[in-house]
């Protein structure tokens, strides 16, 4: 008779099955018989966070770097839903986590007893897929069945609600199994007719354009690969949305840098006037398509995305082609080659104009602000670290707001899997825990999150966690004392109405860093922000960086209150010299 | 709209909508029909009528029949996003008009009135297979099947024969012929 173990026993099995090495959690009354097995399984370590949406990002930061699931574990109650924003920001970005939650022991669920709550009810709309545990016996097979839901098709987060009493009793274990298919669900429904019409597009396009997103980044670095070598074998533009940055080189001459509500004037005005757009892995996002009506008029339009839900849901496309990122590129480049041998020669002519229209776009320079002597300008601020820290191999998390727009626009990724942003829910105080999600996964590596003081103030607490394990993350702080995309929007769109968007009071950051035990620089002038980056880069401890920068400052290019993508409002320098139409301006 | 004070795109234009039966087979498994519903509420899709039962024993196979209306393209999200729920097997779609299906719905009429009334009742509705299922000297229980609208009119039309209590199930639906979906 095989041996019989403890539902928690079953749990670390599972997890050693699964190749996890790290989770992150927070004990509690619910899941104390896990943690009391802790200690027995070497092969995962355990990293306590101060907060669980912390542990939620921290497994965000890991999975996105790393390509591999994410695992939390956090108690029941309290712990399961302060885990819920972390959820939902990883269903909105495609994130791979699995979320082991404790419940109440079965007998007491429905009672209302201490730290109840009905977890599979609350995440039900904010994961893939949950499970309640209710037979010990089942587990091994949910545990697996939960990775096997995360990590195939658009991943996603999942939950497993384990009550007190399963993680006491005994059963056997079952190792994993690969499953055949989930119920049916295949995620490669292409055919080869599907990528010959691709390339009969792409042969007679003229004014053509690549729009890659996040899924070419969830299929793994090869599909990265292979979208370079697509775009430079067609010679096409490419651009990006926010959570595509890195599948293509940034600083390459085929890449128009971002595109959408902050994206830059070329990337925005070739998706208008393009006659050929191929979306690769995104998701046509409203902050993407602004005027959806207006939304590239005149364009045919592909979508390769692995999710059929996602194709035809905001915007009608021609062509679409189901399947895995890396294997519809595999393909498409087999054929290619096959069937247009000299294909970027004899194209060359054929999209010139095209591209020399995108260099009259291009040389509007739409990413420039006016510098000061005086004080730092954010851009500037960004533009420094970026050349600061190119030769190294560095990772970015961020929060949510203009540095983030600003750290998206100015720092130029080469590399996928370097740059995790919560771009779907847009979550306030994603950065830090995520970069120490990253550093736990990189030791070696510099790992940066561009902040802003209102983000970073929300989940501040894990500074403390990074100094437990002396992860010397960078918390690179745009502080201008207002929440400033808030601010902008004010400005903007509510007459300069700035409504509880400014923080009267902020804490003293250097001294801060100092009470958490990391180390704090701050930075107060152009001249010396150098010095201070570099100083900060020399530290091999946790820092926090409060960079001082202009209050007033707005982000630019944007694209107004549901104007299509050709109607661009461009920064102060540009407003100066009237280049843009009166009407566009009082559209604001 | 000049002073649009969001930064949000305005919703494009409304396509016409049309009213579909959407037919899931699902695992019987506790919390499957709440992740079903959920998703139509919380991307804001109708539900006009709703009928589930396990319907393969063995397999643990639910059939959940659900009548709504949308655009084109909000039916063919619901459908999509049904089949990537976890539980879901297969989803068919089809169109109220479609002469091909049969739909039915049951309803049971509760009466009270004299004799001359119930009679009467039970007269009204013979095109629509009644049975009398209960039956007192000043009373009767009446079940019915046949299509939404049809059990809609018969309710108003009834309450002269001293109509009291409805109750009445969702649509189920059925392809004519020997096909069966796949």
């Amino acid at each position: 008779m095989s041996k019989l173990y403890s539902g928690a026993e079953i749990v670390f099995k599972c997890l050693k099955d699964q190749n996890v090495s790290h989770i992150f959690g927070y004990p509690g009354g619910a899941v104390l018989p896990i943690y009391d097995e802790l200690k027995k399984f070497n092969s995962v370590k355990h990293i306590l966070v101060r907060h669980e949406q912390g542990a939620g990002h921290a497994a965000e930061g890991y999975a996105r770097s790393t390509g591999k699931p994410g695992v939390l574990l956090v108690t029941s109650g309290p712990g399961a839903t302060n885990a819920v924003t972390a959820l939902t920001d990883a269903y909105m970005d495609s994130v791979p986590l699995v979320c082991i939650t404790g419940q109440v022991p079965t007998h007491l669920i429905g009672t209302d007893a201490f730290q109840e709550c009905d977890t599979t009810g609350i995440t039900r709309p904010c994961t893939k897929h949950n499970w309640l545990v209710k037979d010990v016996k089942d587990l091994a097979e949910i545990m697996h069945k939960a990775f096997e839901v995360a990590t195939t098709g658009r991943p996603g987060p999942v939950l497993v609600d384990i009550p007190k009493d399963i993680q006491f009793q005994k059963a056997k274990y079952k190792s994993y199994k690969k499953a055949k298919k989930l119920n049916g669900k295949s995620h490669d429904n292409f055919s080869q007719k599907n990528i010959d019409d691709l390339i009969e597009l792409i042969s007679k396009a003229k004014r053509p354009i690549f729009y890659t997103g996040g899924g070419v980044i969830n299929s793994g670095t090869k599909a990265s690969d292979l979208l370079r070598e697509l775009v430079y074998a067609t010679g096409f533009p490419i651009t990006s949305t926010l959570q595509g940055l890195g599948c293509f080189p940034a600083d390459d001459n085929q890449f128009l840098g971002m595109l959408g509500m902050h994206g830059t004037y070329e990337a925005n005005n070739a998706m208008y006037g393009c006659d050929l757009m191929i979306n690769v892995g995104a998701r046509f996002d409203d902050r993407i398509t602004g005027k959806i009506d207006e939304f590239s008029p005149k364009s045919k339009k592909v979508h390769i995305d692995i999710d059929p839900s996602s194709i035809n849901k905001n915007v009608k496309v021609d062509l679409a082609i189901v399947g895995d990122i890396k294997s519809v590129l595999t393909t498409t480049l087999k054929t290619f080659k096959k069937s247009k041998k000299n294909f970027s020669k004899s194209n060359k002519h054929q999209i010139s104009n095209w591209w020399e229209q995108i260099q009259k776009w291009r040389s509007k320079r739409s990413l420039d602000y006016i510098g000061s002597e005086q004080t730092i300008k954010p851009q500037y601020a960004i533009e420094r670290l970026y050349e600061l820290t190119k030769d190294k191999d560095t990772y970015i998390t961020t929060e949510v707001g203009q540095h983030q727009m600003w750290a998206a626009q100015h720092y130029k990724f080469n590399k996928p899997n370097r740059w995790m942003t919560s771009g779907g829910l847009g979550t306030m105080g994603y950065g830090l825990p995520a970069a120490v999600g990253v550093q736990i996964a990189h030791p070696k590596k510099l790992v940066i999150d561009i902040a802003g003081e209102a983000s970073v103030l929300m989940t501040m607490q894990e500074m403390s966690t990074a100094v437990q394990y002396n992860l010397p993350i960078k918390i690179f702080i745009l502080n201008n004392e207002y929440m400033g995309m808030v601010r902008q929007w004010q400005e903007l769109l509510h007459d300069k109405n700035y409504s509880e968007s400014y923080t009267a009071a902020l804490p003293d950051f250097v001294k801060m860093a100092e009470a958490y035990g990391c180390v704090g620089i701050r930075a107060k002038t152009p001249e010396e922000l150098d010095d201070k980056i570099i100083e900060m880069l020399n530290t091999n401890r946790p820092v926090i960086f409060d960079c001082l920068v202009d209050k007033q400052e707005n982000c630019f290019p944007m694209i107004p209150s549901g104007k299509p993508h050709n109607q661009m409002l461009l920064g102060p320098k540009d407003q100066k010299e009237k280049k843009i139409s009166g009407k566009g301006r009082t559209l604001v | 709209m000049a002073n649009s004070r969001s930064a949000y795109s305005f919703a494009g234009k409304k396509q016409k909508s049309d009213t579909h039966i959407i037919v899931v087979w699902v695992d019987n498994e506790a919390g499957v029909l709440a992740r079903v519903v959920g998703l139509f509420s919380g991307r804001g899709y109708n539900i006009e009528s709703l009928a589930v039962a396990e319907v393969d024993h063995k397999q643990n196979i639910s059939r959940i029949t659900i009548v709504t209306t949308g655009t084109p393209q909000v039916v063919d999200q619901i459908k999509l996003q049904l089949k990537k729920l976890v539980p879901v097997h297969k989803v068919a779609d089809f169109k109220r008009e479609d002469k091909n299906v049969i739909f039915k719905e049951m309803a049971l009429f509760k009466f009270v009135a004299n004799n001359n009334k119930l009679n009467k009742a039970f007269e009204a509705c013979k095109n629509f297979n009644p049975v009398i299922l209960d039956k007192t000297n000043k009373s009767n229980v009446i079940q019915i099947t046949a299509l939404r609208r049809e059990i809609d009119s018969m309710s108003k039309n009834l309450k002269k024969f001293g109509l009291v209590s409805v109750s009445r199930t969702g649509a189920v639906a059925m392809t004519r012929g020997s096909e069966i979906f796949k």
